[in-house]
């Protein structure tokens, strides 16, 4: 009997909420679903701009392009194209996560709103700020959008003969004793453990010794002292996962919540297995700095040397201390495309602390070409 | 599976005629049988019998006049072992034992050459393991000589004779210290084999760079890239220019192409820059008046 009078009154608890959703429906449910705005762009300068980040989280372009005041200066697909980027890249799958505005100057007809867009993509969220100019037009709100033009390449036909390697594996028809193919020979040339409050950090550098390409990564195990093994993880992708003949990766491996007075040693294991590569694209990094204390920084830029377009570039950056041992391991991914000769900005931040350690840096990149091709 | 079933449902019949095995036979037979040869059993006195005989890969059934040979023709019986030979006649049954060796001719080799791919000028760095087999894959167990032979295009040929210990032989060459593909050919009687040793080259030695002004940009570009023993470095092989001017920095890594790497980077009075490539470092250039 009890049975029975629980099932109605979750029967009669979920009918109430479901009419409850219906009449009183949450403000951000309303935007998702493409309805009514959370706010109204003729309120307030931030509240015109907010209204345009919604718009952009639903993706709805043609409105978002209708809000803005200064829409004469550039087309609807150029706004969207400055948003989702013009080849495929992170920002082509990412979707808006949040949006923050703040303002930073406002007069009676004219104002100025900061605001930051999050975006999520596969490998984690990544921040686009704008700072849009908002004017009042009849008494109406209105923001122009600051659009960022793209360096267009001109039309033209880049010669690219670098080499490639292919893989060709014993089949299944082979004799047992029949020769294999070598895997690349990789070591590592840097290994170093160090503990932050969030847990132990395994940083250091793996080098390709061999003439062909490797695909690599690097596993770590903490061992107590008894020999027993406390936790193994791996570099994921703080790491350059295709080394080249006699390229250099560093790697960072995270034991979150391990403190080190429990290790007793660490049993590191670099696995490299063949792959078919290309040496193609080069990319060059261009005026690296490193910004130190506060707010410590490594900028640059990265400019693509060849004619393929490159859709995910990843910058891992290696700080070393003044012996030369490696202190820390930041990376950061490209959200654009790298279109060729084009630059495009990086800026990886680094905690403070390690921040005061570092006397030198080097940075790689790995590239990601929807080819196909690593 | 099938061959398992086999097996059990002879093991079965073995373990029931355990019993009779304490009987004298008059089975008659040759203590060893090389593999695939023609043989015959005898057998004395009169009526009908079955032979089985039992071995490690295989089984036979053969029904039998009692008082005279039973002949085997060549290939029967071919996987060398211990064999069971058991005749059940109307009133005993009688076994024995006898050994299927392998032939003495060898007819394959399973050759395996390690590693494919080595650096040059390695000591014992290449190996070889040979099993010998004959026409019906059994081990050769007994002691035979094997010849390895490693011989590249350009350094004279190496020459290794193993005798083999339970069927294998092994040996250890170096490798030249030349660049290119050297042939390693095991052979056994008249029978060999062969793998291609990919010879390579080692790290890189004596990186040297060079540049000069190519508008507002400074080409650089290295000598072609040679290792200690003077082979050239294979293309796809990465240097790192890396270039430092006030307090900033500007790398690239770029691949040898025909032996060389070549680059262009921003052009700084007074900026220092450097080659490098794996944990070998070249010269550094200083470009400028400063």
């Amino acid at each position: 009997m009890s049975g029975r009078l629980l099932a109605v009154i979750i029967f009669a608890a979920t009918i109430a909420l479901v009419i409850a959703g219906t009449l009183w429906p949450a403000p951000s449910a309303i935007a998702l679903a493409g309805g009514e705005s959370l706010l109204h762009s003729s309120s307030t300068p931030q509240a015109a701009v907010a209204d345009i980040a919604q718009e952009i989280g639903r993706q709805a372009w043609g409105k978002a392009y209708a809000d803005l005041a200064n829409k004469g200066e550039f087309t609807e697909p150029e706004f969207e194209r400055d948003l989702k980027g013009s080849y495929a890249s992170l920002r082509t799958y990412a979707t808006l996560d949040h949006f923050e505005t703040r303002p930073l100057r406002a007069s009676t007809d004219e104002a100025e709103v900061q605001l930051r867009l999050y975006w999520s993509s596969v490998v984690g969220t990544f921040l686009d700020t704008r700072d849009l100019r908002v004017v009042k037009n009849g008494g109406r709100w209105q923001p122009e959008w600051p659009l960022v033009k793209e360096t267009r390449v001109p039309p033209q036909v880049i010669p690219v003969n670098y080499l490639r390697w292919d893989v060709i594996y014993p089949g299944p028809g082979d004799d047992w004793g029949v020769q294999g193919v070598e895997s690349p020979h990789v070591r590592i040339i840097d290994m170093h453990p160090v503990e932050r409050s969030d847990g132990v950090y395994i940083l250091g550098e793996l080098l390709n010794e061999d003439v062909v390409p490797a695909y690599v990564s690097v596993k770590a195990t903490l061992q107590a002292k008894n020999g027993a093994a406390i936790a193994t993880e791996d570099a994921f992708d703080k790491i350059s996962h295709l080394l080249l003949p006699k390229q250099v990766t560093p790697f960072l491996i995270k034991f979150p919540d391990r403190t080190l007075s429990e290790v007793s040693s660490v049993r590191m294991d670099p696995l490299a297995t063949l792959v078919s590569a290309s040496a193609d694209p080069v990319v060059e990094i261009q005026n690296q700095k490193f910004n130190p204390a506060p707010g410590a920084t490594l900028t640059g830029q990265l400019a693509n040397q060849s004619g393929q377009i490159v859709n995910t570039a990843h910058v891992l950056a290696t700080f070393y201390d003044k012996t030369g041992q490696v202190v820390w391991v930041a990376d950061q991914y490209i959200d654009r495309a790298l279109l060729p000769q084009t630059p495009v900005s990086f800026i990886i931040p680094l905690p403070e602390d390690i921040a005061r350690k570092v006397s030198t840096e080097r940075s790689v990149i790995a590239t990601y070409s929807s080819d196909g091709s690593l | 599976m099938k061959v398992g079933l086999q097996y059990l449902g002879l093991g079965f019949l073995v373990a029931a005629l355990q019993p009779a095995f304490a009987q004298s036979g008059n089975l008659h037979m040759p203590k060893t049988v090389q593999a695939g040869s023609a043989f015959s059993i005898e057998s004395t006195g009169s009526g009908k019998a079955v032979l089985y005989i039992v071995g490690p890969v295989q089984a036979l059934r053969r029904d039998v006049q009692l008082g005279e040979p039973t002949s085997f023709p060549p290939g029967t019986i071919y996987n060398a072992g211990h064999y069971l030979a058991i005749l059940t006649g109307p009133s005993s049954t009688e076994q024995s034992e006898f050994d299927v060796v392998p032939e003495n001719k060898p007819a394959a080799l399973s050759f395996l050459a390690r590693p494919s791919r080595i650096s040059v000028s390695l000591h014992n760095g290449i190996t070889g393991a040979v099993y010998v087999f004959d026409a019906y894959q059994n081990l050769i167990t007994a002691p035979m000589p094997v010849s390895f032979q490693l011989s590249g295009t350009a350094s004279a040929p190496q020459t290794r004779t193993v005798n083999t210990r339970d069927g294998a032989a092994w040996t250890q060459m170096d490798s030249a210290s030349k660049e290119g593909a050297a042939k390693f050919v095991a052979q056994a009687s008249d029978v060999s084999s062969s793998r291609i040793i990919q010879q390579v080259p080692g790290d890189p030695c004596g990186l040297r760079m060079t540049a000069r002004p190519a508008g507002e940009k400074i080409e650089l570009q290295t000598d072609p890239v040679r290792d200690c023993s003077g082979n050239a470095v294979p293309d796809g092989t990465i240097v790192t220019f890396t270039e430092n001017y006030n307090g900033t920095q500007s790398t690239v890594d770029v691949p040898l192409k025909r032996g060389i790497a070549k680059v262009e980077m921003p052009a700084h009075d007074g900026a220092r820059i450097s080659a490098a490539t794996g944990v070998v470092l070249g010269n550094e250039v200083r470009w400028g008046k400063q």
